[in-house]
């Protein structure tokens, strides 16, 4: 067992659920307990979806628990058959069904012998896997299921596009500013003259699965989800995949160039041609966006040498880092990422970018690790937002866990040339907000911010009574902070260990001394 | 599809597949309302995840609860259950120091039969805390009927009640000059005196967790009728747990608490008051006549009081006058809420509700049907067990000017042009008592008057149209 209060990545369901509900005229059957089916209020809620969200529950309660799920699942799969005619259902395990070790397969293969639609049971461990890894195994389990589908009836496309053309893999919902990376990318593949053959899953049909393989190359820009379809494809249809993040000056490049190679070894054939896209690459670097100026420019000289602390999943993270201490001069003392499952890439990827490197699940160990760096700016998820707010240290949210305002009606997209002007924005934000405050504290306007303990979790040796809590909370409170960790540091000195009113006025009357 | 409205109450039960939120959300409440307790979920991440969505900001602020996630080793049982738990207890009493732990069992719990009930008496003696449990899990429960379950597993660790006025036995001068001493430095009043006051001569307890604010409002309408509230279930601290006992009344303020009513009255042997809920200036004026008429109490003013009330919503009443409302159902306080509208002049198509109990509700029922009768209304369904999507292809043909539902279908049927409101807020909603009937309409009009701010636009619908 372990105590905790939050977590970064969700269970593995949300993962299939998210994937399946991506794709159109996908429906997914939860085989769940009543008010498991929370996935529905995300979407609909953070995403602001204006249509039902694909998801039903096969309910499982007190009988199903006594006689087993027998004919309810394969009922409601059949119900669900008849009632939207989806392409596809999904049949999603929880960890409820995780432990009552029903044979769900059995119910597939029932269900999909009467119904019209197809039919398949996500292979996914809910006690394996969290939520990235559980969305990165259902979309390439329904892409193989596709493709060996289209194998057996024979009408596999594996002839190549006339043009050069790609597969975006791996944008999905609720993912982190997914819908607008999308449209970027399309648009930097469009200027480079390269057709989009699909993007999957968000917005694509099953049915059309089966032309995969016509395109080119397939482009996955997120670590976290796309990965192991992009490796299925290579190994069944030879099909090279780039999976460089194109976020960042210097990434983009480097992204923009591997497309290059890759055209470059059909092109000559195809096209009777060899591309280049050098020049594209210098126009848009000095001249389109705008953040290799902006970094030139005198503004971001104040950034030179800050702090900085980033935490995130693996790509967002990885690549703030690098923007960060190579585009813009700025100094990171830690870089982090939740993704356990992808340390060693990630180490990798910072090691020579970063003075030390946190691979947690846990937030309180973040938490301490930005207490005790105590850096100009964090850029992290809505938790590290929220241990600035608590520490007051400005921060800007560069990946998920996300909260409704990290779904943004406009156009903020992470990746390619608009998003670095949207990242140069964020970054320099994050610390004139923290300058200004810097300012405020040297001509004493602010509460100072001093961090006694160098610890944000509760494991202090003092006790508040009741008492004296209460005439804590008495306290305004922008000032309460600093009369807590006054009175706090008057206790330690003096060895009390609980702290009582009379401690208060105490510690009150040494400090005004 | 034919739909007809008839003239009796009908009840209906459905397949169950519903959108409701997971009964564990009861912590979300009851941990601010009880101050000195410390809520332990035992459950998955699944668990956790809910929770860490629902509560949103409210974990960032060192929430007394937590989750005590259960691993691969915990299912297949290589790590010993009380260990393990008791090692979480200790490092709470050390962190936070509670004056009670509450363990919400959860669906895994239950599924590998973990004995929470076993362990809990076991590990309170070793470690010197209470720990209560509450086994609020979704294959039993809907939602708010976890705070049935907590309120029920608290109903058994409430002192027993010694009615001091009928005891016969000797005390000697001294122990009740004690207890006096005692009682007056607590509450700051004198007990005797307060007792003396009231009229009713038997202690009234008031079951369910309301904001201290509705608390003190509902227990003053009952001292404006010399009828004293001796204590609520639960007490702002737990270490203020009424007394219960033979002789005790009990009445609940809240529709989903059925279990703790049917403890409080088999194991407590308390005497419960079947009354409406206290929603809505009709059900309150209800709710105080019944518990009046059982102490023998003529009331004072209540009609006048209702009067004004009714006067005062005059502005929300034009808003909703004749518009028809469709309960999903999610939250069980749908029938009172639905009552309450019907007597506002709204036309009810449907009551979805999770689970109806007749019995603990008998009352609230009969309002409900005098009300359909007094304002000319046809009678609404009360569909238990709802399915959502038959119910979304019921709202498609009857059109309702309002639909309260979860969050789950409230986007998707603006964009379609029904009007929604979350039913979740009712639950954080003050929406007890005289005092917060507005609360109520302000939270039923919103939608409306929102969309009256834009109707002119000519956009109510932005799905495009359906093949």
């Amino acid at each position: 067992m372990k105590l905790a209060y939050w977590m970064y990545a969700g269970p593995a369901h949300i993962g299939t659920l998210r994937v399946a509900s991506s794709f159109r005229n996908v429906h997914a059957i939860m085989h769940a307990p009543l008010g498991d089916d929370y996935f529905n209020v995300m979407r609909s809620m953070l995403e602001r979806e204006r249509d039902f969200t694909p998801v039903t529950a096969s309910i499982v309660d007190r009988h199903v628990l006594a006689r087993g799920s027998q004919e309810k699942v394969v009922d409601n799969i059949t119900r669900k058959d008849r009632q939207e005619c989806p392409d596809l259902i999904v049949l999603t395990p929880t960890c409820t069904s995780s432990i009552l070790q029903e044979d769900l397969q059995n119910f597939v293969n029932r269900a999909s012998m009467i119904s019209d639609s197809d039919v398949i049971l996500a292979d996914v461990n809910h006690y394996r896997v969290n939520e990235l890894q559980a969305a990165d195994r259902t979309l390439e389990q329904v892409i193989r299921y596709y493709l060996e589908k289209a194998r057996r009836q024979g009408n596999l496309n594996i002839s190549l596009t006339d043009k050069p053309s790609a597969n975006i893999i791996g944008i999905f919902t609720l993912g982190f500013h997914n819908q607008h990376d999308c449209r970027e990318l399309k648009r930097l593949l469009q200027d480079l003259g390269v057709e989009i053959n699909q993007v999957i899953p968000e917005g694509g049909f099953v049915e059309n699965l089966h032309q995969l393989p016509k395109a080119w190359f397939n482009l996955v820009p997120y670590r976290e989800v796309g990965l192991m379809t992009a490796i299925y494809l290579e190994k069944e249809f030879g099909m090279p995949y780039i999976s460089t993040t194109p976020m960042g000056i210097v990434d983009i490049a480097n992204c923009i160039r591997r497309i290059q190679k890759q055209i470059n070894v059909l092109a000559p054939i195809l096209l009777n041609d060899k591309i280049n896209y050098e020049q594209y690459i210098d126009e848009q670097t000095r001249f389109i966006s705008q953040a290799a100026w902006f970094s030139r420019s005198i503004d971001c000289q104040n950034l030179t040498g800050k702090k900085a602390v980033v935490f995130g999943d693996a790509t967002h993270a990885a690549s703030i880092t690098k923007i960060l201490a190579c585009e813009m001069g700025i100094r990171v003392s830690c870089a982090g990422t939740y993704c356990k499952h992808d340390e060693e890439w990630f180490k990798e990827e910072v090691q020579s970018f970063c003075d030390e490197i946190l691979v947690t699940d846990d937030h309180t160990e973040v938490g301490d690790m930005i207490a005790r760096m105590e850096p100009s700016a964090i850029f992290g998820t809505q938790m590290e937002r929220h241990i600035g707010k608590r520490l007051d240290i400005p921060c800007g949210v560069i990946s998920s866990p996300v909260h409704i305002q990290n779904f943004p009606l406009g156009y903020r997209p992470f990746l390619g040339y608009e998003g670095t002007n949207q990242i140069a924005d964020l970054v320099y934000n994050s610390f004139t907000l923290g300058m200004e405050d810097h300012l405020l504290e040297i001509f004493g306007g602010h509460d100072t911010k001093e961090v006694i303990t160098k610890s944000l979790s509760t494991d202090t040796d003092l006790t508040w009574n009741y008492e004296s809590k209460s005439e804590l909370n008495k306290i305004p409170g922008f000032v309460r902070g600093k009369i807590k960790r006054n009175t706090e540091r008057f206790a330690r000195q003096n060895n009390i260990v609980e702290i009582t009113v009379e401690v208060m006025y105490a510690a009150k009357e040494a400090s005004s001394a | 599809m034919s739909i007809k409205i008839s003239e009796t109450l009908t009840f209906e039960c459905e397949t169950g597949n519903y959108h409701t939120f997971c009964p564990i959300s009861c912590v979300a409440w009851l941990y601010q309302k009880i101050e000195d307790s410390f809520f332990l979920v035992v459950g998955t991440k699944t668990c956790g995840y809910f929770l860490q969505n629902a509560l949103g900001v409210m974990i960032f602020a060192e929430p007394r609860y937590a989750m005590a996630e259960l691993e691969e080793g915990d299912i297949s049982a290589q790590l010993n259950d009380y260990k393990e738990l008791k090692r979480l207890c200790v490092q709470i009493k050390k962190d936070r120091n509670p004056s009670v732990i509450i363990w919400i069992g959860t669906c895994t719990t239950e599924i590998i039969k973990m004995d929470l009930e076993g362990m809990a008496p076991k590990l309170e003696n070793e470690i010197g805390i209470p720990i209560i449990v509450a086994r609020a899990n979704g294959l039993d429960y809907a939602f708010t009927q976890g705070e049935d379950t907590v309120l029920a597993a608290m109903a058994h660790r409430c002192p027993e009640q010694k009615i001091l006025v009928r005891e016969k036995r000797k005390i000697e001068d001294k122990s009740i000059q004690e207890l006096i001493s005692s009682l007056t430095s607590k509450t700051g009043k004198k007990p005797v005196e307060s007792i003396m006051n009231s009229k009713n001569k038997f202690p009234l307890v008031l079951f369910g967790s309301l904001p201290s604010t509705v608390a003190s409002q509902l227990s003053l309408e009952l001292k404006n009728q010399s009828i004293h509230v001796s204590g609520w279930l639960p007490a702002q601290r737990y270490t203020d747990l009424p007394a219960l006992g033979d002789g005790v009344y009990v009445c609940g303020v809240n529709p989903f608490l059925s279990r703790t009513a049917t403890i409080l009255m088999r194991r407590r042997k308390c005497k419960l008051i079947g009354a409406p809920f206290p929603i809505g200036p009709d059900g309150t004026r209800a709710w105080i006549e019944k518990i009046c008429s059982v102490f023998g109490i003529e009331t004072q003013g209540l009609e006048k009081r209702e009067q004004q009330i009714w006067e005062s919503l005059g502005n929300y009443l034009d808003l909703i006058r004749g518009k028809s409302v469709f309960f999903m159902g999610d939250n069980l306080l749908e029938i009172s809420l639905a009552r309450f509208l019907i007597r506002c002049g709204m036309i009810v198509y449907e009551i979805g509700i999770p689970y109806m109990d007749k019995r603990y509700q008998a009352a609230e029922l009969t309002l409900l049907q005098t009300t359909c009768k007094k304002m000319c209304i046809p009678m609404p369904r009360i569909v238990e067990k709802p399915d959502n999507y038959n119910q979304i292809q019921r709202m498609r043909e009857l059109r309702p000017d309002l639909a309260i539902t979860g969050m789950a279908h409230a986007n998707p049927l603006e964009a379609r042009g029904i009007n929604t409101k979350w039913s979740v807020e009712f639950i954080f909603a003050q929406i007890h008592g005289f005092t917060n009937a507005k609360d109520v309409l302000e939270l039923v009009t919103r939608p409306l008057r929102r969309n009256n701010n834009l109707e002119n636009l000519g956009w109510s619908v932005l799905v495009r149209s359906e093949k």
